[in-house]
């Protein structure tokens, strides 16, 4: 007769667990010897896998130049496609470290989801995809339209804004993935589909008849793409900041892939403390001190990735226009490493 | 008195050995073990939550939603709050599961009558229906219909007309929308009247029939009053009813009610699918009166008619009732695939856009799982009640 009570048992097993820690992301990374990186379903230049299963993309060297610094090695990256509606939560349950996925960096994102921006790696702005056969010249034009747009995304919120703005009506017509957006588009559910400008210059590449589509000239919001991490792990949070930053300033210098080892061993000032010929730069990130090197060796500075995955070797062909370096006209600018 | 509790103790076993105390011992400790359990995750999350920096509570509900929504049976606009997006969604459900509901009903009692059909070519004819469509998934015949719908369908400006007035395309199927004007509230108070007398008059008619066995007629008589009161009453007013009609914009259909594709997909696809499931579920509940009743009720002379009415049908939804119920709130909670499609249900809307934009997605999901259940548990109790109706009384 002498029988244990099992929810007893189970309660005081229960209180002793602790609730889960935060912080140390870099250590796990480390440990893990991967780093886990949440990108796009599929969109081609900024994050695309090939029939091999071999990740290439604007976005996809974000996660590359990470693992190049933290592990020495940019192929020591486990992809997560997100669609726009999991990428938070994927990213604040733990499941990706970092999330470089066509995100706009906004307020509400920054300060209530817990979440923090570490730059930009691509200017964009919203605009307009419509079929030729329209006849349209421009988004005002555009009055009692139907939309396809993608589901969870900024650009659902400037639309509305942009009609509401201009006095006209529309039908939102959304849909979960970008995959399906085009579908709709193609099928005649919709007269126009809108997104982020470059997503729709890499959405058109992938309709059955490319040329009888055509982007519309108007930008109608400003869409900062830039990677994503955990709020409350500052270290990690400044890996991730100065991978990026150090692809940008690789470039103001003209280091590029094939020059790293000839300019290192020349050397200039700037250009040691960037491959930590001397300084000790990665010791105060927490990385050992050739990180930009290998960023460099194996990714290729900000310029080349550009040109490679959205630029002029390309299919997209998109100019560099905001995303061309400070010294040329554009945005990308990166503080000094010193 | 004072003796007798000492006394009667003695005789008893043990307070721990009691088996009626150990029980209730038992049940405290399971059901405060159960809510240790919920305070300690939930706790667990509102602490690692505020830890990391990541907004709680229902507060952003109130805030403006600053998106479109396509269907929307209350007025909505940007302008409103999260919280209108909510009940956007919901209606929207519940829009497509009692509509899908009905068109399964239907669908499937024919069918399932058709599959025990003596003619050889209907009965395997809804055999085919059946096991085509029970056995291929409702995610793909959700894509099929919808791709199917839209591909077939013309652009907006080649739109099939049906009497100038109704138009079908890519877009949606645009009907004239009816407008009330005053005085129509009078036509509603005439059609509830018409309907409260063919109650009446359908009980008179069985009072009737037991005391002489001669029934009164009552299909046309009710007939009359329902459709034709209203009627009268319509006209007699002056006929307060106007019509908005579609027109033809650059783009699109303005005015009128759309019907949009995605509906329509999805409505399509959940109606067959659910209805070749409710299909078996009739055969096996007419097939589970026995022979005997048919022979008997033949014995008693009544007719065709009479013998489905009165013998059939009431023995058979004894067994049908509590594996339709079980469909029919599949098919509402399989109206959440919605998502796939864009038709803007609670699952693409709320726990979709609004998930996303205010990132809340502990308290959005909750609310959303609050909302099948409580969808679930109404059709259920529903359905239990009209069960116990026709049950089977013993006596």
């Amino acid at each position: 007769m002498k029988k244990f009570s099992l929810p007893v048992v189970a309660v005081t097993g229960l209180l002793s667990v602790s609730g889960l820690s935060n912080a140390g992301t870099l250590e796990d990374v480390k440990k893990n010897g991967v780093l886990q990186c949440g990108v796009g379903t599929g969109l081609p230049g900024f994050s695309i896998a090939d029939e091999k299963g071999n990740w290439t993309g604007l976005d996809v060297d974000v996660c590359r130049a990470v693992a190049a610094a933290v592990l020495g090695d940019a192929t020591k990256v486990k992809y997560t496609p997100l669609n726009a509606k999991e990428r938070f939560t994927a990213l604040q349950s733990g499941e990706v470290d970092v999330l470089p996925r066509n995100t706009t960096w906004t307020l509400t994102r920054d300060a209530s989801l817990g979440l923090n921006f570490t730059g930009v790696n691509y200017y964009d702005g919203q605009g307009f995809l419509v079929s030729k056969g329209l006849g349209v010249k421009s988004a005002k034009e555009l009055d009692g339209a139907a939309v396809c747009i993608q589901a969870g995304t900024t650009t659902e919120l400037n639309l509305a804004d942009y009609f509401r703005a201009n006095g006209m009506k529309y039908q939102p017509v959304v849909f979960d993935t970008s995959d399906q957006t085009v579908k709709g588009f193609e099928a005649g559910r919709c007269d126009v589909l809108t997104s982020d400008q470059s997503q729709l210059y890499a959405l058109r590449i992938k309709l059955a008849k490319p040329d009888d589509a055509v982007v519309l000239p108007e930008v109608i919001s400003k869409e900062p793409l830039g990677p994503v991490v955990r709020q409350g792990d500052d270290a990690w949070f400044n890996i991730v900041k100065w991978s990026l930053f150090a692809m940008i300033d690789a470039e103001e210098q003209g280091l590029t892939s094939a020059n790293v080892d000839d300019m290192k061993a020349k050397g200039t000032p700037a250009s040691n403390r960037l491959l930590g010929v001397e300084g000790g730069m990665g010791a105060t990130l927490g990385l050992s001190d050739d990180w930009a090197y290998q960023i460099i060796k194996q990714v290729g500075n900000y310029g080349e990735s550009f040109e490679r995955n959205v630029g002029q070797s390309s299919p997209l062909k998109i100019e560099r226009g905001l995303n061309a370096l400070w010294t040329k006209g554009g945005l990308q600018y990166a503080p000094p490493i010193r | 008195m004072a003796d007798s509790p000492s006394a009667e103790q003695s005789t008893k076993t043990k307070a721990w050995n009691d088996p009626a105390i150990r029980a209730i011992v038992f049940q405290v400790l399971a059901a405060l073990g159960v809510v240790l359990f919920f305070y300690y995750i939930i706790n667990n999350a509102l602490t690692n939550m505020e830890a990391r920096g990541i907004t709680t509570g229902f507060g952003f509900l109130d805030n403006p939603a600053g998106f479109g929504i396509i269907q929307s049976l209350v007025e909505y606009d940007e302008t409103y709050s999260y919280g209108r997006t909510f009940v956007v969604g919901l209606l929207n459900t519940i829009l497509v599961s009692v509509l899908g509901i009905i068109i399964a009903s239907i669908m499937g009692l024919v069918i399932g009558i058709a599959r025990l059909s003596s003619n050889w070519l209907v009965a395997k004819l809804a055999t085919a229906f059946i096991e085509i469509f029970r056995n291929i998934p409702l995610l793909l015949q959700i894509f099929f219909w919808y791709f199917a719908v839209l591909r077939t369908l013309p652009a907006a400006r080649d739109s099939v007309t049906l009497g100038e007035s109704f138009f079908l395309n890519n877009r949606g199927f645009y009907v004239p929308k009816p407008v009330t004007e005053d005085g129509f509230g009078w036509v509603w108070l005439a059609l509830l009247a018409g309907i409260i007398g063919s109650i009446v008059l359908a009980r008179v008619s069985r009072l009737r029939q037991t005391e002489t066995g001669i029934p009164l007629p009552v299909f046309l008589p009710s007939l009359g009053m329902i459709l034709g009161l209203p009627l009268i009453i319509f006209l007699l007013l002056g006929a307060p009813l106007s019509f908005d009609y579609p027109v033809l914009q650059r783009f699109n259909f303005q005015g009128g009610v759309a019907i949009i594709p995605e509906l329509m997909a999805l409505l399509l696809a959940l109606s067959i699918y659910t209805a070749a499931f409710i299909a078996e579920v009739v055969r096996s509940g007419i097939e589970a009166v026995p022979k005997g009743q048919t022979e008997a009720s033949s014995a008693l002379g009544l007719s065709n008619g009479q013998r489905l009415r009165l013998i059939i049908v009431p023995q058979a939804l004894r067994v049908i009732i509590p594996p339709l119920t079980n469909q029919y709130l599949n098919l509402t909670k399989n109206s959440s695939l919605a998502t796939a499609i864009g038709y803007p249900d609670l699952v693409s809307v709320f726990a979709g856009t609004t998930l996303n934009q205010t990132g809340q997605a502990v308290e959005i999901i909750f609310m959303t799982m609050a909302v099948y259940l409580t969808l679930s548990l109404l059709t259920s109790a529903l359905m239990n009640w009209y069960n116990n109706r026709i049950a089977l009384v013993e006596r």
